[in-house]
């Protein structure tokens, strides 16, 4: 992915940023122009969504595309956020073995891909096991 | 609206074809199907192409054109149709409609991919992009990835086994035994399955398909221009189309292919068949999976029980409803924008009873079922006799 | 104007390995090491962590216990000698991923381990000026030791962040003294990955000349003796130089156990004096004195003053602390190792 590709979706990419529509209360993560339900009778606006949620369901990763051949096994997963809507992330800090469906999942800053040695550095949010305090 | 008939279908071998360029792949599909048809050049009217991605696999676009030139068709019009693997699939409905509806009275559906040019992380890469590329893909999201995320909550679900899954395979790699241009003609057992190298867990090796050069090609026509040319007509009488999400995590029930329930619903509407009517199938297994919700999303079983219907024999040849006797995707091959027309091949020959030994004795109706992405198109057909 | 900290938070990567690991693999006599540099393994950031993610992760825990909005911060300084790339700026990451842009000033340090403190000293002063409302200040590194030098076993990963203000601190910073002279003890050229070091030239006319000048200077400065400071944090680069440094000084063993992370995370580089600082937050009362010096190679040294103030008491515990962080980890092998610090380079 080239820069300007990137950098134009930095803001959902860096916090969760989605969309409200206001018609039917809906949230939307990435951001969309239109809502699906309403159509014409939209009324998006920019909502900033919490970065936590559950695991939905999941896969080890062992053959990996350009970029992530390093990371294998590595465990992708569909969250739902509290807040209701669905994304595809890596789940880190957590061992294959112990990733399962309805497992509780928090946001963490972390680099995505980059664009080989010399190129950009992605970076975004993962998910991860909630730090356990004390 | 006029009836719409195969008249002529050609394949190639499928599988790693070394000494096949592109265009030696469709050239060879389409000049079998143009004399199995029996039609001259100046006979047709159109050309409509599958592919999937000539640009990425071959670096070669405006393969519409090229494909004309190299059969020696210009100045024939060719248009090249792209929904990734549904590529041919969705040729095949342009094809129907333009002879559905005058515009034509014999066109050329055709349908090719070379994908063995280029490394496989390459073809991984161009094969993801079926998929969200900004919100999935780029994240380092694959397609068994999706795919194994589908067998998984089906697993949760449905209480979908390991096992059932396996099965697909086994029936699939039997069937392709008997299928002349498959990739795949040997037998697998649901251990052997099981324990081949994991790709995108729950998935292994052997529940994917594999990377696949070839190419397919079928001559449609009027009803009229049929019986000038052809003794066997195949009438294609029902075709569904239908989209839904291109990102996985954005459908609602994600074990369910709502694409495949519009466009089936479409299809045997137009038909005016039930599933019950149909009796040879050609379902999108790109994964085990894949077929599994295949088969619930067109009917032949409820929501969630395809792994009990395939363990149960449901699905064999000589069970209530065969698929994919060519092989399906997984065995015979999945040449990606290929596949879609390669379906209606191998059903036409089911329904010209032609199919050798994986023959469906007294298959009347047969269906075809293709699939984009994740689930983002569906294209369906029904072929009668 | 009364300056200090209004929040505080860290980041240190869950992987560790242990020196006998890297022993084995070099020859080394484990025990001797450890003896010597009194480090019993370090903290390794993961192929998708680096100086960016570990200041982003720490700078939103500093945000949480300040309870500010991070659109009130008008600069942001990162200070790391592994930033991820050599032209284009960690903090301008950083800004946007704590949304404290675009209104503000930015920019990079690089001062081996002190480029920390030094991000410290400027928001300070642009805080005291009232020029900005917050600064914050970072110091994090991803530290690259070559394979088999002394410094692999010390060489490590980790990073704090410092939320400076003058309204609602947690702690005073009372005064800040600096000694900066031109001391080639450790170096890393331009393109080149591992940096080279002066082995015994690091020792006293480097570390110790400054980490002890700047510390007596800032006594002086303050008419502060050792014996008012109820914790002190001296730069970390192994467990030996601290101890001995602190003894020099007239501190006692009890004042600096608290901030000496080294024997079981490393040298974290521009973060280790800035997680010692953090580590004696996550306990300290009010009213609590602590001596900071920070040492970095090239050569200077920043000491500060801090007073803990009532505030802390209820800005504390949302967050995680730097024994959470200490306390979850995974021990990796020294192939493990050199994968998920990029030491093996695979030709592209």
């Amino acid at each position: 992915m080239g820069a300007p590709r990137f950098w134009r979706n930095t803001k959902s990419r860096y916090n969760l940023y989605g969309v409200r529509c206001g018609t039917c209360e809906k949230n939307y993560f990435p951001p969309r122009k239109i809502c699906p339900s309403c159509r014409r009778a939209s009324k998006l606006e920019s909502v900033k969504l919490k970065a936590s949620g559950e695991v939905v369901t999941y896969t080890i990763i062992h053959s990996a595309p350009e970029g992530f051949e390093n990371q294998t096994p590595y465990i992708m997963a569909i969250v739902k956020l509290s807040e209701g809507p669905m994304l595809t992330t890596q789940i880190v800090d957590c061992e294959i073995e112990d990733a399962s469906i309805g497992m509780p999942v928090e946001g963490v800053f972390r680099k995505i891909n980059e664009s080989g040695r010399d190129g950009p550095i992605y970076y975004g949010m993962k998910f991860r096991p909630p730090r356990s305090s004390n | 609206m006029n009836r719409v008939a195969v008249i002529g279908v050609g394949v190639t071998k499928f599988g790693e074809l070394w000494d096949y360029s592109f265009s030696d792949l469709f050239v060879e599909a389409g000049s079998a199907a143009i004399i199995d048809a029996g039609i001259d050049g100046k006979d047709i009217g159109s050309i409509y192409v599958g592919n999937m991605s000539g640009g990425r696999f071959v670096n070669q676009e405006h393969i519409a054109s090229l494909i004309a030139d190299h059969a020696g068709l210009n100045p024939v019009p060719a248009t090249r149709i792209e929904a990734a693997c549904a590529s041919g699939g969705l040729a095949v409905r342009q094809g129907v409609m333009a002879v559905a509806s005058g515009m034509h009275d014999v066109v050329v559906v055709g349908g090719a991919e070379k994908m063995t040019d280029i490394t496989t992380e390459k073809v991984t890469q161009i094969l993801v992009t079926a998929a969200d590329q900004e919100w999935e893909a780029f994240l380092g999201m694959t397609f068994p990835g999706l795919y194994g995320m589908i067998a998984r909550r089906h697993m949760h679900e449905f209480g979908t086994t390991r096992e059932q899954l396996a099965e697909v395979a086994v029936k699939n790699h039997a069937n392709a035994k008997n299928n002349p241009t498959a990739q795949f003609r040997f037998d697998v057992s649901v251990e052997k399955v099981l324990n081949s190298t994991m790709v995108a867990d729950p998935l292994t090796l052997l529940d994917c398909s594999p990377i696949t050069d070839g190419a397919a090609c079928i001559i449609l026509a009027t009803e009229e221009k049929a019986g000038e040319f052809c003794d066997s007509p195949i009438y294609i009488t029902g075709a569904g189309q239908s989209t839904s999400t291109i990102a996985l995590h954005d459908r609602l029930q994600m074990t369910v292919s709502d694409a495949t329930i519009n466009a089936s619903k479409m299809a045997y509407k137009m038909a005016g068949k039930t599933p019950g009517d149909i009796d040879v199938a050609e379902v999108h297994d790109c994964f085990t999976i894949a077929e599994l919700i295949g088969i619930e999303g067109l009917d032949f079983c409820d929501i969630g029980s395809g792994g009990r219907f395939t363990e149960e024999g449901c699905t064999a040849i000589g069970g209530e409803i065969p698929v994919n006797t060519s092989g399906g995707l997984k065995a015979k091959g999945h040449p990606v924008g290929a596949t879609g027309v390669a379906q209606v091949v191998e059903i036409a020959y089911q329904l010209r009873g032609e199919a050798g030994k994986r023959q469906v004795d007294g298959a009347e109706v047969g269906l075809t079922h293709n699939v984009g992405g994740s689930g983002g198109t569906a294209a369906v057909h029904i072929l009668e006799r | 104007m009364k300056v200090g900290i209004c929040g505080y938070g860290v980041y240190i990567p869950r992987f560790r390995i242990r020196v006998e690991e890297i022993a084995a693999i070099w020859g080394g006599d484990a025990e001797g090491i450890k003896r010597g540099l009194q480090v019993q393994e370090k903290a390794i950031a993961g192929l998708d962590e680096d100086t960016a993610t570990i200041a982003v992760e720490a700078s939103r825990s500093a945000l949480a216990m300040a309870g500010i909005d991070p659109a009130d911060i008008g600069a942001v300084y990162v200070g790391s000698e592994s930033h991820p790339y050599a032209v284009k700026p960690t903090a301008t990451i950083l800004g946007d991923a704590i949304e404290a842009s675009p209104v503000m000033t930015a920019a990079d340090y690089e001062f081996a381990c002190k480029a920390g403190t030094a991000a410290i000293q400027t928001c300070m002063g642009l805080v005291g000026s009232g020029m900005i409302r917050y600064g914050l200040a970072v110091g994090a590194d991803t530290a690259q030791g070559a394979p088999g030098d002394t410094l692999e076993y010390t060489a490590a990963s980790g990073g704090a962040a410092y939320i400076i203000g003058s309204t609602e601190l947690i702690a005073e910073i009372e005064a800040t003294y600096s000694v900066t002279t031109d001391t080639p003890d450790f170096w890393r050229r331009e393109g080149e990955p591992y940096p080279r070091h002066g082995g015994r030239f690091t020792g006293s006319p480097a570390y110790f000349k400054h980490v002890l000048s700047a510390t007596t200077g800032l006594l002086k400065k303050t008419n502060l003796s050792p014996g008012d400071f109820d914790y002190a944090v001296f730069h970390q680069p192994n467990g030996k130089f601290p101890r001995t440094a602190a003894k020099n000084l007239g501190f006692t063993k009890e004042q600096i156990e608290c901030g000496l992370l080294v024997e079981r995370i490393g040298n974290t580089y521009s973060g280790a004096t800035m997680l010692g600082l953090a580590r004696v937050l996550d306990e300290a009362k009010p009213g609590d004195r602590i001596l900071v010096t920070a040492f970095g190679s090239g050569a200077g040294s920043d000491s500060f003053s801090i007073t803990v103030t009532d505030k802390i008491t209820e800005k504390r515990g949302e967050t995680p602390t730097v024994e959470d962080y200490i306390r979850e980890k995974k021990y990796v092998d020294y192939g493990t190792y050199v994968k998920l610090r990029r030491k093996i380079v695979v030709p592209s």
